[in-house]
């Protein structure tokens, strides 16, 4: 277990952790996830001890190493420019936490081998780390952190810097990694797309605060507020509230369109709306509309709804709001 | 740009002349007068006991001046690129001071600190010289090199960043242990760059070593002194044409160990 308490930090007159205090269960992949400048990296930092905290605490499975340097922290860490050692080979770079600690020799090199063959890198043993593409470099680099039997690894946009293909391949093996190891994790993503597919817990950042920590299921359809609802998945807004786009259903007939409405609670009631667009994404279609305020939102409907309504553009139709449970009133700060 | 073959093969005639009159004439002229004779009166000229001396004391200046300014070098370089203390800006102006000031004045600025009537004249008159012996003729050496290795390892220190030793902290390593094994060899090639430029650097210096010379031949005569002395003083020109000759293969080995190493760090 990580335990942060009351964590504050400033950078001048920026506050990058605002009175912060999060628990991060043992053996959880838990997901810090916010904006850029939202104090995510800066979280994780602390509890490596990159960062030095203001004011607050760090515990490591109950021990205190607020004050501790990282190197007696018990972590293992991942940069997102991997940060290897470029003068050493790929073994060095592995064992280099083994050697620090002086072990034998035959342990360190069994260790390393037995390493690099988890992370897939077995038989790269002599090549020099620019001998390596980025995602390799990567799992070289998460191997070295492991090396070291951390009681935590901490891994800030450890995928940041390599292209998409690489990196949903890397997360999904991170996943199976994580579920092999159980090694305590938290990892910094900006990318909500990662966090739900990766972690078992999301901590939603956002100026220095956190906003909401849960299970990504309960993230995505119990938002505690919207910013977190609108970092998390795509929203439209639809007559002051905000509402997932697939909650959001076309009627053609306007008398229909009431009468459903009256059945959802705290609705935003049925809206008219001019088609402006129809989008094809394979099973579903995106419609993007403009409503008679002149507001634009997006709705997000099934082939086989899209292909009864006959869409065109420039027809008339009315929106309603299907479900509750993502529906929830909007901050006038944040309504547009 | 297009430009004519007429004016392409002039420019090239330009330069390559300019080249020619400015640096391969004068250094022709040397190495003309030096093996005219044939090579034992040269080898006789450069092995005399005042050459010999010269040879020693230049290599001793270059041994104390070389760790010093790699010690220190480094630890400013550090300072500058990874300090936030006031005065950074002061510090990064005074270490290019050596380059702006002329050797000379800072002959006469180490006399008026340690010479004999000077702030430490104390220490000279307590038997321990510093002006017109060889702590003199160091200080003024490390003084005009300072800059080198300073201004050839900042730049790398900056490349590098501070990722790897992060990463190596979190890995167990403490600050020594990260600078030995991760700092120290990332910035290798500058640094050795800059210890080559220093070496050049110290076994031409004459306007700041003359002023704060004895000069005596075999005593605290560098070689760049035999040179002057041979010339000016005993009107030996042929001996000051050996002198100037040995200088230059010095020179010219540190020039070739420069070039291979540069090469070399350009392709990493």
């Amino acid at each position: 277990m990580i335990t942060v308490t009351s964590a504050r930090k400033n950078y001048g007159s920026f506050a990058a952790l605002d009175d912060v205090s999060l628990d991060i269960p043992s053996g959880s992949l838990t997901a810090l996830l916010g904006p850029s400048g939202s104090g995510k990296s800066t979280l994780l930092r602390s509890i490596a001890g990159l960062e030095e905290l203001d004011s607050g605490t760090v515990t490591i499975e109950g021990r205190d190493v607020t004050d501790e340097p990282p190197q007696r922290r018990g972590i293992g860490f991942v940069f997102q420019h991997y940060a290897a050692f470029k003068h050493m080979t790929v073994r060095d770079n592995v064992a280099f936490g083994l050697t620090i600690r002086k072990r034998p020799k035959a342990e360190t090199r069994k260790k390393v081998d037995e390493l690099l063959e988890i992370v897939g890198l077995d038989g790269f043993q002599h090549r020099y780390p620019a001998q390596l593409s980025g995602g390799q470099r990567q799992r070289m680099a998460l191997a070295r952190a492991l090396a070291v039997d951390p009681q935590v690894l901490l891994l800030d946009e450890p995928f940041g810097a390599l292209d998409a293909k690489v990196r949903t391949d890397l997360r999904q093996w991170l996943r199976r990694l994580h579920d092999e190891v159980h090694v305590t994790t938290v990892l910094v993503t900006h990318d909500q797309e990662e966090a739900l597919d990766v972690a078992d817990r999301i901590a939603v950042l956002n100026k220095g605060r956190i906003e909401q920590v849960g299970d990504p299921v309960t993230l995505y359809e119990r938002p505690a507020n919207d910013f977190v609802m609108g970092f998390l998945g795509s929203v439209a807004h639809l007559g002051g509230q905000l509402v997932r786009p697939h909650d959001i259903a076309l009627e053609r007939d306007r008398a229909t369109a009431l009468a459903l409405d009256a059945k959802v609670v705290d609705s935003p009631g049925v809206i008219d709306a001019v088609v402006e667009r129809v989008v094809p994404l394979g099973f579903e279609v995106r419609v993007e509309l403009r409503a008679e305020s002149g507001e634009r939102f997006a709705a997000q409907i099934t082939r086989r709804d899209a292909a009864e309504l006959q869409l065109r553009e420039g027809e008339k139709i009315h929106a309603r709001a299907t479900g509750r449970s993502s529906v929830i009133d909007v901050d006038p700060a944040l309504a547009i | 740009m297009r430009v004519s073959r007429g004016i392409r093969l002039s420019l090239r005639v330009v330069a390559l002349g300019y080249l020619f009159v400015l640096l391969a004439v004068p250094i022709g002229v040397i190495l003309w007068r030096t093996f005219e004779p044939g090579l034992s009166e040269f080898l006789a000229s450069i092995s005399t006991p005042a050459a010999r001396s010269a040879l020693n004391l230049s290599l001793l200046i270059v041994a104390i001046t070389v760790p010093v300014n790699v010690v220190f070098g480094v630890a400013t370089a550090l300072a500058l690129v990874r300090g936030r203390f006031r005065g950074r800006g002061l510090l990064q102006a005074v270490v290019d001071l050596p380059f702006a000031v002329s050797p000379i004045v800072v002959g006469v600025a180490l006399i008026m600190l340690w010479g004999a009537g000077g702030w430490f004249g104390a220490l000279d008159q307590a038997g321990f010289q510093v002006i017109f012996g060889i702590p003199g003729m160091v200080l003024a050496t490390i003084f005009v090199t300072l800059p080198f290795v300073v201004r050839e390892v900042e730049p790398v220190l900056h490349e590098i960043g501070q990722e790897q030793e992060q990463a190596a902290s979190t890995l167990g390593a403490n600050g020594w242990q990260t600078f030995w094994r991760i700092t120290l060899p990332a910035i290798r090639w500058g640094l050795t760059y800059g210890v080559v430029l220093t070496v050049a650097r110290a076994l031409g210096e004459f306007g700041a070593v003359i002023m704060v010379s004895s000069g005596f031949p075999g005593v605290s005569q560098t070689l760049t002194l035999l040179v002057h002395s041979r010339y000016i003083d005993d009107h030996n020109t042929y001996g000051a044409y050996a002198a100037a000759t040995l200088l230059m293969g010095i020179a010219l080995v540190v020039l070739l160990l420069m070039t291979v190493l540069d090469r070399k760090r350009s392709d990493r």
